[in-house]
């Protein structure tokens, strides 16, 4: 499975490469999305609960795209009945693109965070690297494993461009919740505070839960 | 069934990785539908022709005993069939639906015509008069 999971993953990488298609957009909203928070707030930067807001709502903004193209060149170019015809295992799909997404995720996140740093953010990043990237790496496993259930529900649906965001929007909340919680002690103006472990718990366990729902219902999802 | 953002190569291996099949018998299938020197172009930039014969690559890949094919030959030139054609029929069964009596029925055993959806005719190919297939199409 892991290794069907690895070809899977590896076609969708060098289909990005080729293609340029989610990750330029992505980033591109999230500058977009950041520039506009910059010249909104009318602030030269900002701490706490708002600029956790800001990074969260751009992250999530582009996640949503992300989720958008995570199966479009299948459905575009027949290559889901194609992986479908071929004796893979579902869950190794899944796999395969919440891993796509996570490293989408990943790649945007190298980007736009230190472009937050320069732009918005008052305090110094580097002291909040040591809880912020654990913080988006368990950000990151959620949307994946949510984006990878909800893109193979919306793929099959003639609105998939309305139904992946409707979808992923609510269910991305409580994990975005969780996550800028965390990031609000760590961009504190007196300097990052230690983050309570039932914000790491909670995102590992949104995580866990979406993860076990897809490995359930894929099946059913793409052979419907 | 192929992306196109990939070559015809890199759409081969991938299938040929997924299936279990060597990466060998890809290379021999891409030479063997004569499209070896565009081979690492993106099938974007190729035609529809090159295109069938490689998707006509990628349905024999792992060699399976039947085949259920749309208008296998369609945007081929007479050449381009010639080679495929074999290739597809090769120790398997193979069900085709198309457009092109003539080249069907030198090429097949039994043909079921369909008019209206409903059966015209079903009958040995070699039975298959001038009158059925004008019945079919007129």
């Amino acid at each position: 499975m892991i290794r069907q999971a690895l070809i899977l993953l590896r076609k969708d990488l060098l289909l990005e490469l080729r293609g340029r298609e989610a990750l330029p957009a992505m980033l591109l909203l999230a500058g977009t999305t950041m520039v506009v928070l910059h010249f909104a707030l009318g602030q030269r930067s900002v701490t706490g609960g708002t600029a956790a807001g800001c990074l969260w709502v751009t992250l999530l903004f582009s996640a949503t795209l992300g989720i958008n193209r995570l199966f479009v060149a299948e459905q575009e170019e027949g290559g889901l009945d194609a992986v479908l015809l071929t004796p893979v295992e579902r869950t190794a799909i899944l796999l395969a693109k919440a891993t796509t997404l996570f490293i989408f995720m990943v790649a945007l996140e190298l980007v736009i965070v230190p472009a937050f740093a320069l732009l918005l953010l008052g305090p110094d990043l580097l002291p909040t690297l040591g809880g912020l990237i654990p913080t988006l790496l368990l950000v990151d496993l959620a949307i994946a494993a949510v984006g990878a259930l909800v893109g193979a529900i919306a793929v099959q649906s003639r609105i998939r461009d309305l139904l992946a965001p409707l979808l992923a929007l609510p269910l991305l909340l409580p994990a975005l919740i969780a996550g800028a919680k965390s990031a609000e002690l760590l961009f504190a103006a007196a300097g990052p505070a230690p983050i309570p472990g039932r914000w790491p718990l909670m995102l590992a366990l949104y995580a866990l839960v979406f993860g076990l729902l897809g490995v359930a219902l894929y099946d059913y999802l793409l052979d419907d | 069934m192929l992306y196109r953002a990939l070559s015809v190569r890199e759409n081969l291996h991938h299938q040929a990785r997924l299936l279990g099949v060597p990466s060998e018998r890809a290379d021999r299938l891409i030479e063997r539908v004569g499209v070896a020197a565009r081979a690492d172009e993106p099938l974007r930039t190729l035609s529809r022709g090159t295109v069938q014969r490689a998707a006509a690559a990628r349905a024999v890949l792992a060699d399976p005993p039947l085949l259920l094919l749309d208008e296998p030959y369609a945007n081929l030139d007479p050449g381009g069939a010639a080679m495929v054609a074999p290739l597809l029929e090769e120790n398997r069964s193979v069900l085709i639906s198309g457009h092109e009596p003539r080249m069907l029925l030198e090429r097949s055993d039994v043909a079921l015509g369909l008019r209206g959806g409903r059966r015209a005719f079903l009958k040995p190919s070699t039975d298959v008069s001038d009158s059925d297939i004008k019945a079919l199409y007129g």
